[in-house]
């Protein structure tokens, strides 16, 4: 490559690179000046980058970088960020005397929009995006309440949840499976008296004979009326309000098999602010007492 | 010749340009991927991690063979939004003992990685059953079968051995007592003292609520434990990560 191999182009003036491929050549143009800047600028933020960033593996961890980048940290900061914004009222809302919340207009406003965040996240999975509920999950709409329905029990059971393992505060109790205490046919009668709370259309023999019955084993927990207890969650049989259903074969199956609903605690997981939150959203659904 | 057609050497020369090409990538390789072997950081030190126990590894089984994780990922990232909706980041230790790993972050359905204890195995077998009786916005297809599959974990000293052999450090002790731990961990009325002690926290319930033991046991066993293990509250972020 020393100066007699130079072959120049007579058309252009331009160095090729020698090849002659049929009688064409290839013109050895220089790297357009902005590319090669370009690139060796590239060279110098990799070489910044790797100074400024964690980057270089040593023998215990990798280098730190001058700015201190910190993955964790920054989302710890993130967080903490959008906390402190709200600080003072999370802060009021994890001490509010939850029966008091509705006279501070303020507060009461930011728990029932930030409860909706809450209960989207964790709660509409069983209780449904809009608190409506399904086959074997409350409906948290209406004004039907297993184990009670003010601010303050509606705050319990989301801290401590239902028969569950790990909070030993949990609401708990558990009805008998009746097919291993009655017959089947006892069973059916039951099923007739209960289906005669709540609706005209049932075996008026059968209701007779199962109101006897009911009195007997039901009622301890459900009350002679059927009205239920909502101190042990016994639920009010009258209002034609299901949580498993009212027609005969899921009563039949209901009290056969007895049913378990298991609610796991919130407590644990969500911050107390949250908790409050969430309960004051569920209670404004429009059930709330 | 210029400094700028030095290049021209190792072009106009293939032996050079292989060996070159080799030589860079070689140290770029080394860089990367041997201090991984080495770091001690990499995986961070954390109490409560386990190997997981026989039905809960057989539940993985079933997860990764149902396809799970084409929807799925297990791997709640490091940024506001998720750990507001999931709950703290996931740790490196937390998939130690996955073979293969559930990483990822194309998220069709939520990340489940710590699922367990969020929902009741109820809602579990309702929902794996038929997703949209519990959430009607679902796409989820139904695995109601999982119920009809019984399951005798005939092969789970095997698998755990096969563990084992890739390094999760399962005892000989765990892998003689196997097809007991296996089947005493769906008995809430069974002697639960070795699993416990074997596999602290494991959850011990018939999750199916059916006196059979089939996959659906075994899968909601390995959900209800999925990001549990972990004690955060002796968990220090370490910087630089």
């Amino acid at each position: 490559m020393s100066e007699h191999d130079k072959d120049i182009d007579t058309e252009t003036g331009v160095e090729t690179t020698g090849h002659e491929w049929d009688g064409i050549k290839e013109l050895n143009n220089p790297l357009p000046r902005w590319w090669l800047w370009t690139f060796y600028l590239c060279i110098l933020w990799g070489v910044w980058y790797v100074i400024a960033y964690p980057a270089w593996p040593m023998i215990k961890g990798a280098t730190e970088g001058y700015l201190g980048y910190s993955t964790r940290a920054n989302v710890e900061a993130d967080i903490n960020a959008f906390n402190d914004k709200n600080a003072d009222l999370r802060a009021a809302l994890t001490e509010v005397d939850l029966t008091k919340l509705e006279e501070d207009e303020a507060l009461s406003r930011f728990a029932v929009a930030g409860g909706a965040a809450v209960f989207r996240t964790n709660c509409s999975q069983c209780h449904g995006s809009g608190a409506a509920g399904a086959k074997g999950y409350p409906n948290l709409l209406d004004d039907d309440w297993l184990w009670g329905g003010t601010i303050e029990e509606i705050a319990y059971t989301i801290n401590h949840g239902i028969r569950n393992e790990i909070d030993p505060d949990a609401r708990w109790t558990e009805m008998p499976a009746f097919g291993e205490i009655l017959e089947k046919d006892q069973i059916s009668q039951v099923v007739q008296h209960v289906i005669s709370l709540s609706s005209t259309e049932f075996d008026t023999a059968m209701a007779a004979e199962g109101a006897v019955i009911f009195d007997e084993q039901c009622s301890a927990c459900h009350a002679v009326d059927g009205a239920g207890d909502r101190a042990i969650g016994a639920p009010n049989l009258t209002d034609a309000i299901w949580l498993y259903g009212g027609d005969e074969q899921t009563l039949t199956e209901t009290i056969t098999y007895s049913r378990f609903g298991v609610m796991p605690p919130w407590g644990p997981r969500l911050s107390q602010s949250d908790v409050n939150a969430v309960a004051a959203y569920v209670h404004q659904l429009g059930g709330g007492e | 010749m210029g400094f700028l057609n030095k290049h021209q050497i190792i072009e106009r020369s293939p032996t050079l340009l292989l060996v070159g090409s080799f030589l860079v990538v070689s140290i770029g390789g080394i860089v990367e991927i041997a201090p991984l072997f080495y770091l001690e950081n990499t995986i961070e030190e954390v109490e409560g991690m386990r190997p997981y126990s026989p039905l809960e590894l057989t539940g993985r089984d079933i997860y990764i063979r149902e396809g799970c994780y084409n929807c799925h990922s297990q791997m709640i990232r490091p940024m506001r939004d998720e750990v507001e909706r999931y709950g703290h980041y996931s740790l490196a230790a937390e998939s130690m003992y996955d073979h293969p790993f559930q990483w990822g972050s194309k998220r069709t359905g939520p990340d489940v990685a710590r699922v367990g204890g969020r929902y009741s195995d109820a809602w579990h077998v309702d929902h794996m059953s038929d997703p949209q009786s519990v959430v009607p916005e679902s796409i989820m297809p139904k695995y109601a079968f999982l119920m009809d599959v019984e399951i005798e974990g005939e092969y789970i000293q095997d698998l755990m051995e096969t563990h084992r052999f890739v390094g999760v450090p399962y005892t000989d002790e765990m892998i003689a007592q196997a097809s007991a731990d296996f089947k005493v961990q769906v008995d809430p009325f069974g002697d639960t003292d070795g699993l416990m002690e074997r596999y602290p926290n494991a959850v011990v319930s018939n999750f199916d609520m059916q006196p059979e033991l089939t996959e659906m046991d075994a899968l909601i066993a390995y959900l209800q434990m999925l990001g549990t293990l972990v004690d955060f509250s002796t968990f220090t972020p370490a910087a630089s990560r």
